[in-house]
């Protein structure tokens, strides 16, 4: 089965192309030497829209392969961030296994063994795989940072993809990757928006010892135009009538953040201020999809909860 | 000359896909490392991966030059071994046990460098501990003293011996990073290059 395009997707990729062409004119205004931070950034965002555009345009399945790599790409940037003992190694090989299980379920609709088999059938394999590798020292330390890993990278961000197979046609004018277009659309653009509004207005810090850049009134700047956002764009995208819409808008502007912070406060731990160099400009993957851990799966329940 | 095929078979299908995109080798100072031969590639060796990972980051066009000094009593046992090690990966096998003087030891090496080929380089000889730098072996003085004339390509690894440590069979992906350093060439002092050559293989440039 291949995606079902309504006409209101390619409408709004194209919108977000034409604001990433503006943010560029904007940004080589401001930043005029080539290798600034803002225009690497910049740069960087021209390969993930194009990206996400070729996946939700192209078909579902290819879809489903783009987010199972975000999610392998995500994992193996956190397993290799995180200390992980050598014993160990056939049991991270078992976690990487986990990704393509975990998206096939998806692809066929399995809607059961999608969302328990990371949090039960991976929770208890893995400490197995851990007793036979045989080392007790660290184990509790060894399993949880999995767990964490595989709960964050994997389960929570295969909502996504989830998203692209809740039963189509109750709803003509939504699909699968309207709704996948919606979440990610308003989850980066609130995490822009905290960011801008903090840098303009920023003063009462919210979690100065986690993140010293979030400030209140970048937080409520940036809710407010997600709500806003959220109102425009649901009658476009999804099945949401106004409530609803100022409902997930809030969701997602109240979850990035969460997302947002908790990945800090991993980055604080591990004495690091980027999780990588995949994406010059923003760091490393994780640095771009925290957000998304957290409202993959709230926005997710949410919308079947309610409609499907 | 169709070893020389199958090794651009080799790299093209399995080590540069399985390096570059499974694995991730993110490489610093790219512009630094060398455009054409004869070069000496020193870095640390952490991984059975790290021979392959060095020629799999310079151009492909460079890759019927480029040849892995690698120890003559594990790759050249048994006939199947020997023959990929050696006709395939195109190594240079070198005996590093047996305490021979260098200028045998190293005979071939030596050779390969005055050909224009690209060697890469093990200077501490074995694998050693993970992800740390051992002591290094006086074969890459010995070398640098006697052929002053062929530039040295410092290159910092981490991350593959975690992917591939030694005794492992089952490669893991993680992110890796390779920094290219400095150009080193001789200039007469023992203690003054290996001092440099240490600095650039533990510290990141």
């Amino acid at each position: 089965m291949s995606v079902i395009l309504s006409s209101p997707v390619l409408a709004i990729l194209g919108g977000v192309w034409g604001l990433l062409l503006l943010a560029t004119l904007v940004v080589w205004r401001i930043a005029p030497t080539p290798d600034s931070e803002l225009r690497q950034r910049v740069r960087s965002w021209w390969i993930i829209v194009a990206l996400c555009s070729l996946a939700l345009t192209f078909s579902r399945t290819a879809a489903l392969v783009f987010f199972g790599l975000v999610s392998f790409l995500a994992l193996k940037e956190y397993l290799t961030l995180v200390p992980t003992r050598q014993a160990d190694r056939r049991v991270l090989f078992w976690a990487y296994l986990s990704i393509p299980l975990q998206y096939y379920w998806i692809g066929i609709e399995w809607y059961g063994m999608f969302i328990i088999f990371i949090p039960v059938y991976m929770f208890l394999l893995i400490p197995v795989a851990l007793v036979l590798a045989g080392d007790t020292q660290g184990y509790l330390r060894a399993a949880g940072t999995l767990h964490w890993g595989l709960m964050s990278m994997v389960f929570s961000l295969s909502h996504l993809a989830f998203l692209l197979v809740l039963p189509q046609g109750q709803y003509p004018q939504v699909s699968g990757p309207g709704l996948v277009l919606f979440l990610l659309l308003l989850t980066e653009l609130n995490d822009v928006a905290q960011f801008c509004w903090g840098k303009l207005f920023g003063k009462h810090k919210i979690s100065p010892t986690v993140s010293p850049n979030k400030t209140v009134e970048g937080f409520v700047g940036g809710a407010m135009t997600t709500l806003l956002l959220s109102a425009l764009l649901a009658s476009w995208l999804t099945p949401f009538g106004l409530r609803d819409a100022l409902l997930a808008g809030a969701l997602i502007a109240v979850a990035g953040f969460f997302g947002d912070l908790s990945l800090s406060a991993l980055k604080r731990d591990l004495g690091i201020k980027d999780s990588g160099r995949l994406l010059p400009g923003h760091g490393g993957i994780l640095d771009r999809i925290d957000s998304l851990t957290y409202t993959a799966p709230l926005f997710f329940h949410f919308t079947r909860y309610l409609y499907f | 000359m169709w070893p020389i095929f199958l090794r651009f078979l080799f790299f093209l299908l399995l080590v540069k896909p399985f390096l570059l995109l499974a694995v991730g080798i993110s490489v610093r100072g790219r512009q630094r490392l060398p455009h054409q031969g004869p070069a000496l590639i020193v870095a640390n060796h952490n991984s059975h991966l790290d021979a392959l990972a060095l020629a799999a980051i310079l151009p492909l066009r460079l890759l019927p030059h480029t040849r892995p000094a690698a120890s003559a009593e594990y790759f050249l046992q048994g006939r199947w071994r020997s023959w990929f090690a050696r006709k395939v990966i195109g190594i240079i096998p070198v005996a590093t046990k047996g305490g021979a003087a260098h200028a045998e030891v190293l005979h071939e090496v030596k050779e390969a460098l005055l050909a224009g080929d690209l060697v890469i380089f093990f200077p501490e000889g074995t694998r050693g501990e993970p992800e740390a730098l051992g002591q290094l072996k006086s074969g890459i003085v010995w070398l640098a003293e006697t052929l002053p004339e062929v530039p040295i390509y410092p290159i910092r690894l981490r991350g593959l011996g975690k992917v591939l440590p030694k005794g492992a069979w089952l490669p893991v992906p993680f992110f890796c990073d390779a920094w290219v350093g400095e150009r080193l060439r001789w200039e007469g002092d023992r203690q003054r290059f290996m001092t440099a050559l240490v600095t650039r293989l533990t510290e990141p440039t």
